[in-house]
């Protein structure tokens, strides 16, 4: 017999699967085969099938099902067990990253930048195993300002601004003193000139409050690197090689860097996430984030509580927040939206427009005191009292 | 007439302005007199009281309708003002100005050529049909206008519209009286109103200048008499008294001549009081007040906010048949019943329908009469009302003592009896807050003495409850539906499950959970006569253990048979225990043997603990369940609690501060690493003054000291637990319940009898207070372990005041958070309700709201219920395979 391989069990598994006229989710599929192959069950794979679509078809959730209400429950309460401290070591302890409740919080609110926007940025090839490679890598990505490199000197007399470079951080950034002179240029009404050790920095219109204006925009000059990363940490992972992690966040322009392996590499600023690559990859980013950060802290939510609200989310293309601004604001009964919040706005406005709330949702019906049409609610069926004539 | 059961359903709500004209249509009388009452406390007419708007005192009758007071009474009617001049509508003032803006004020039309009113109107087509907010083209269309200087159509120039707030308009910053912008807005045409964002069909613009104001009736604003003959009225009264003294000073000032200054103050001052009548809160004017200073509540208060009308009236309604009452426990009752105090029993009632059917049986519970007993005392419920329906009028004959036998004759076909509750009555059990739906769930009644609701202590985690005051309501239902509902859905056996995770939410606690640990572990050989009192705790055995006979001919029973006697016959299942140290563990070959290894229903091997039976853990009660159903899970959670308290019962558990004796030697060992903790702070200490602390990547000298300390604490704390937990062992009481996850972990017990370990503020150690110090028994600056809060007393020994102190921060700063963070979560949660409320999943397994709209093609990509869900598995895989294995 040949030796059967994962993938072998899995297309053997479709044809019964075919047969029967059954489905089975391919994750399940994927798990059952390679368990097939470690306990070497190949002349099993039909009764395996068999139990598990089964199972499967037992495990089917019931129509009706308050599935929205349920999702947002399962994430609600836990959030009362959550911790409330902002700050945490989270992986890299040298980063601060907000977890428990306030992260979650900030999820679902969609907030268009994190309160603490971090990225692990993964490298491609070479740059994953080499260390001169990884740290040049970084240095594209750190943002250097001239203050980082060199120490600045005012001359009050002649009115001038020294600016000596500090060889040895420069080499570690891999800057030359050419780079710089090439930044300062570029700044508006300064001159610069190579003094050997130093640059002299000239004023076009000399004056001392300019001077000290001029000497807070060279120390902030930025050389290189990305705007928002304001800092990285370069670590050795196992089973990966180097990995950067940032603090502060730049999507776009990180992804562009040479040597990072943008299939890979994440962010936890979800609305950039959207901006770059699209609404898919937002909603599984907040999938991923909310799910981690439930995890971090010992809770345990089904993911598919967490796939529902990140698709209420992204349905429309967009992310929108949970809350009045977004979901809550955009629902179609006028009663709905006025029993969340602002009520009496919702009210003016719905008159002056003529709108027309059919009373479909959860919200209205209980409103005006009638069943809902969902749950047992959306069973329309009435038994006749009387026995029907013949 | 048949009742069908199908009642009238409302199918829509349209929202309109009211046209002035509409106003004094729906009018009853039109109010002109300030005062309410005359000096005899008769209703003045055409004062605010007219009995025409209805009744508020019971027996009159309505001089509109007819009618008396009550709920199929009088609805009360409408009255309107006439103001004597035009007044704006402060809600509208940001609809006036846009339209103002948008349009000319000679010929009325939009300060736009047709063309290009063609291409709004089509975008505006557009934003609708893609469900996209039509106000954003208003938007659009204003910012335009802004540009346009002369009207295209009349050339009149067009002038800069300001709105002073709240509700001054100005045009080239003249003042504009409101009834220049009626007159104005009365010119708009009605085909431009949709690009205006106004629905010509619900209202037109000028009405929302009013002329014309309706006054709500009586009893929407009821006064109540004080028990000195006062009459206090409701604040909408008092504001309309202010509205129309003013609209009548106005009047005659007005008819009078009065000079231009006069009449403009009082128009101003009517428009003040027409604001604050509809907005007391509008921001820009001081809110009307009380003659106590409180200010009032005026319209939009009343529909406002979490007490307003829409949130606490609408949104959630009062009920009847309902009781509150403290809890406590009750390990004697199933999970799914409840016990409910006499006392509540006789006041809670169910309707019961008499038929030619169940009519002699209803006679005899009428009969009863309101508080019957059995012969030795004991309850029987009775009826406490009789409901007849006479002409569509009903009638409630209260039963009592003395009328039972007459009413009980009386009773017919048709009518019902509310009768009291009685054993195996279906209820809902609630305690707030209401975080999940097992928060709410059906029990089965049981009538018991005193004065407390009792229940099962296994179903205490669903409710998050526990015994130390709580209390909880409970809700009789009373239609047959509601009833075939709550036995199917809601009962508490079929909520063992939490659909949040998939696994048991409902399980042992506790004592349970210690019982059966004793009971099992090391396979406890348990003489005969104790066995035999264990076993009698559970009623419904799957099987009898075997007896054995030792040396000295003493009969006995192994503990983990006696266990095995409620697990079904044909359960075979492995799983790694908690006491096991070795995770994870194959049960196999597990070297500490407490792995549990069940092999057809009988325990191989393994200690029976929080893994097997716990509550969010119990990995026997998961199978239980999908084997046996939700029956099955519910008769052995009932019996293991049972069995695990007959079993603690036996054998005797206790606890004391002496379980946190550990040896001189041990305590020797744990000062002298605590002392050595401290002299590597200080050598810490000492290297960072020298300047020679090597600073972690990112961080300064002063962060990485203070992380590098906190370690060295941490670690203290480890190493001082680990030395106590070495002398304290499995033959204590306070490590059994540790380590077999009944209640409190091993770090209590290292702090208890080790060291408590740092105090942390905000994630640091404690840093603020004095100058340069924590407290003033500290030099300034020091940095050592005691002056930042490290505790190295343990809570056995006591604190010393400093470190007492120094954990009282710590102390504080969780009380805070809990505080703050249940607000918060609160409210997240709130807005995720309400935003996933209207979710179901469709026939097609499709979940859509209730618009329609899909939201996912299949429910959580696979269709899979969470709760029936394998771990979050669609199916249990290793189950699966295993069992296949097992069956080869």
């Amino acid at each position: 017999m040949v030796e059967a391989t994962n993938d072998s069990v899995v297309k053997k598994m479709e044809k019964i699967l075919q047969k029967k006229n059954g489905f089975l989710p391919y994750y399940i599929q994927e798990l059952l085969a390679q368990k097939i192959v470690e306990k070497g069950l190949e002349k099993d794979v039909e009764d395996v099938v068999d139990r598990a679509l089964e199972q499967y078809n037992k495990n089917m959730v019931d129509p009706a099902e308050a599935c929205g209400i349920v999702a947002a429950q399962s994430i609600g309460e836990p959030g009362t067990q959550m911790t409330m401290r902002t700050f945490h070591y989270a992986g890299v302890a040298e980063i601060n990253v907000t977890l428990g409740l306030p992260r979650l919080i900030e999820i679902v609110d969609a907030r268009s930048t994190p309160s603490t926007p971090v990225m692990t940025v993964y490298l491609e090839g070479a740059y994953r195993v080499n260390a001169d490679l990884a740290q040049k890598a970084a240095n594209q990505i750190e943002i250097t300002r001239l203050q980082d490199i060199a120490t600045i000197d005012i001359d009050i007399e002649n009115l001038m601004i020294y600016v000596i470079l500090d060889e040895k951080s420069m080499q570690r950034k891999d800057i030359t003193k050419e780079d710089v002179i090439e930044k300062i240029k570029k700044m508006r009404k300064v001159g610069v000139e190579d003094d050997k050790e130093r640059l002299k920095v000239t004023l076009e219109e000399p004056g001392y409050k300019n001077l000290m204006l001029t000497v807070e925009s060279l120390k902030k000059l930025k050389i290189k690197g990305i705007d928002g990363i304001e800092r990285v940490i370069i670590r050795k992972e196992p089973n990966e090689g180097y990995v950067i992690y940032t603090e502060g966040s730049n999507f776009e322009d990180v992804l562009n860097i040479e040597g990072v392996d943008a299939s890979r590499t994440k962010t936890n600023d979800i609305q950039s996430v959207a901006n770059v690559l699209g609404i898919e990859a937002a909603r599984n980013m907040i999938i991923s984030e909310a799910h981690d950060t439930l995890s971090e802290q010992g809770l345990h939510v089904d993911i598919r509580h967490i796939m529902l609200v990140a698709d209420i989310m992204t349905v429309d293309g967009t992310v929108r927040a949970i809350g009045r601004h977004g979901i809550s604001g955009e629902k179609s009964s006028v009663l709905s939206r006025a029993a969340f919040e602002i009520t009496v706005n919702h009210l003016l406005r719905a008159s002056k427009r003529g709108e027309v709330d059919k009373l479909q949702g959860v919200a209205e019906n209980i409103i005006v005191g009638q069943p809902v049409s969902i749950g047992t609610g959306a069973v329309k069926l009435i038994m006749g009292t009387q026995r029907r004539k013949k | 007439m048949v009742d069908t059961g199908i009642t009238k359903k409302i199918g829509r709500i349209e929202f309109t302005l009211l046209s002035p004209s509409e106003i004094r249509k729906m009018s009853a009388t039109k109010v002109i007199t300030a005062d309410t009452y005359d000096d005899d406390g008769f209703p003045i007419p055409m004062g605010l009281m007219d009995p025409r708007l209805g009744v508020i005192e019971p027996g009159l009758r309505c001089k509109t309708c007819g009618l008396r007071v009550g709920k199929d009474g009088c609805p009360g009617h409408f009255g309107h003002i006439d103001l004597a001049m035009p007044v704006i509508h402060v809600g509208f003032v940001k609809d006036i100005r846009d339209c103002l803006r948008a349009t000319c004020r000679e010929c009325g039309r939009i300060l736009l050529p047709d063309k290009r009113l063609e291409t709004y109107r089509e975008m505006r087509e557009r934003y609708i049909k893609e469900g996209k907010d039509p106000a954003l083209v208003l938007k659009m269309l204003l910012n335009e206008c802004k540009n346009v200087e002369k009207c295209p159509r009349c050339g009149r120039e067009v002038g800069k519209i300001e709105l002073d707030k709240p509700t001054t308009f100005r045009e080239n910053g003249k003042k504009l009286t409101p009834s220049e912008v009626r007159e104005w807005l009365e010119k708009i045409p009605d085909e431009d109103l949709p690009l205006l964002d106004i629905e010509r069909k619900a209202a037109r613009p000028e009405w929302m200048v009013l002329t014309v104001l309706p006054v709500p009736p009586v009893t929407v604003r009821p006064s109540v008499t004080l028990e000195t003959g006062e009459r206090s009225e409701d604040d909408l009264t008092h504001k309309l008294v202010d509205v129309i003294r003013i609209n009548q000073r106005l009047q005659e000032n007005r008819d009078a001549g009065a000079p231009q200054l006069i009449v403009e103050d009082l128009w101003e001052l009517l428009q003040y009081h027409v604001t604050t009548y509809l907005d007391n809160q509008t921001s820009g004017i001081p809110p009307a007040r009380h003659r106590s200073g409180r200010p009032l509540k005026t319209l939009a208060q009343r529909l406002k906010g979490k007490e307003g009308r829409f949130r606490s009236n609408l949104s959630g309604k009062r009920v009847n048949f309902s009781a509150r009452t403290v809890i406590s426990p009750d390990p004697y009752l199933s999970i799914n019943e409840v016990g409910v105090p006499i006392e509540i029993a006789r006041e809670l009632t169910v309707p019961v329908r008499a038929t030619p059917h169940n009519l002699e049986w209803c006679k005899m519970m009428v009969k009863r009469g309101p508080a019957p007993t059995t012969e030795d005392g004991k309850y029987l419920p009775g009826v406490n009302y009789i409901i007849r329906e006479r002409e569509g009028m009903k009638q409630r004959i209260k039963v009592t003592e003395k009328n039972a036998d007459d009413v009980s004759e009386k009773l017919e076909p048709g009518m019902k009896i509310e009768r009291q509750l009685m054993d195996g009555d279906i209820v809902l059990f609630n305690r707030q807050p209401s975080l999940h739906r097992m928060s709410m769930m059906a029990h089965k009644v049981r009538v018991v003495p005193y004065r407390t609701f009792r229940f099962n202590l296994s179903v205490c985690p669903p409710y998050n409850a526990d015994f130390d005051g709580d209390e909880m309501n409970l809700h009789v239902l009373q239609g047959e539906e509601a009833r075939a509902e709550a036995e199917i859905l809601l009962k508490v056996q079929e909520h063992i499950l939490s659909p949040r995770f998939g696994g048991p939410i409902i399980g042992a606690i506790h004592d349970h959970i210690t019982g059966c640990f004793l009971l099992t572990f090391n396979n406890r050989k348990v003489p005969l006569d104790n066995a035999l009192q264990i076993l009698s705790a559970v009623v419904e055995k799957e099987k009898m253990p075997k007896i054995y006979k030792d040396e000295n001919g003493k009969s006995y029973m192994y503990g983990r048979d006696i266990f095995s006697a409620l697990l079904p016959k044909d359960l075979t299942i492995s799983f790694p225990a908690k006491v096991c140290s070795h995770p994870p563990c194959d049960p196999k070959d597990c070297p500490t043997k407490t792995c549990v290894i069940i092999e057809k229903g009988v325990i191989k091997q393994g200690v029976i603990d929080e893994n097997a039976i716990g509550a969010f853990k119990g990995a026997l009660i998961s199978r239980i369940i999908q084997d046996y159903g939700n029956d099955g899970g519910r008769k052995f959670i009932d019996q293991v609690t049972r069995l695990g308290i007959a079993a603690i019962s036996v054998f005797g558990f206790t606890t004391g501060i002496d379980d946190e004796d550990i040896p001189l030697e041990a305590k020797r060992q744990i000062e002298e690493t605590l002392e050595n903790a401290k002299e590597k702070i200080n050598h810490l200490v000492e290297i960072y003054r020298r300047g020679e602390l090597e600073p972690l990547p990112g961080r300064n000298l002063d962060e990485t000291l203070e992380m590098e300390i906190m370690r060295v604490t941490g670690k203290a704390r480890d190493t001082a637990g680990e030395i106590a937990g070495k002398h304290l062992g499995l033959n204590n009481s306070a490590v059994i319940m540790a380590k077999s996850g009944a209640r409190g972990s091993m770090l209590n017990l290292s702090q208890m009898a080790g060291c408590v370990g740092q105090q942390a503020v905000r994630g640091e150690r404690i840093h603020r207070g004095y100058r340069y110090r924590t407290l003033p028994h500290f030099k300034k600056g020091s940095l050592g372990a005691d002056a930042k809060g490290f505790v190295s007393s343990s809570y056995k020994k006591g604190l010393t005041p400093t470190e007492y102190f120094f954990h009282s921060m710590g102390g504080r700063e969780g009380l805070v958070d809990t505080a703050v963070r249940t607000s918060r979560s609160g409210y997240m949660q709130r807005r995720l309700i309400n935003a996933l409320e209207n979710l179901k999943v469709e026939d097609d397994l499709t979940v859509r709201d209730t618009d329609s709209e899909i939201i996912q093609f299949m429910y959580g990509e696979d269709g899979v219920d969470p709760m029936r869900s394998a771990g979050g598995l669609a199916v249990d895989v290793n189950r699966i395979i295993s069992d296949i294995e097992g069956g080869r």
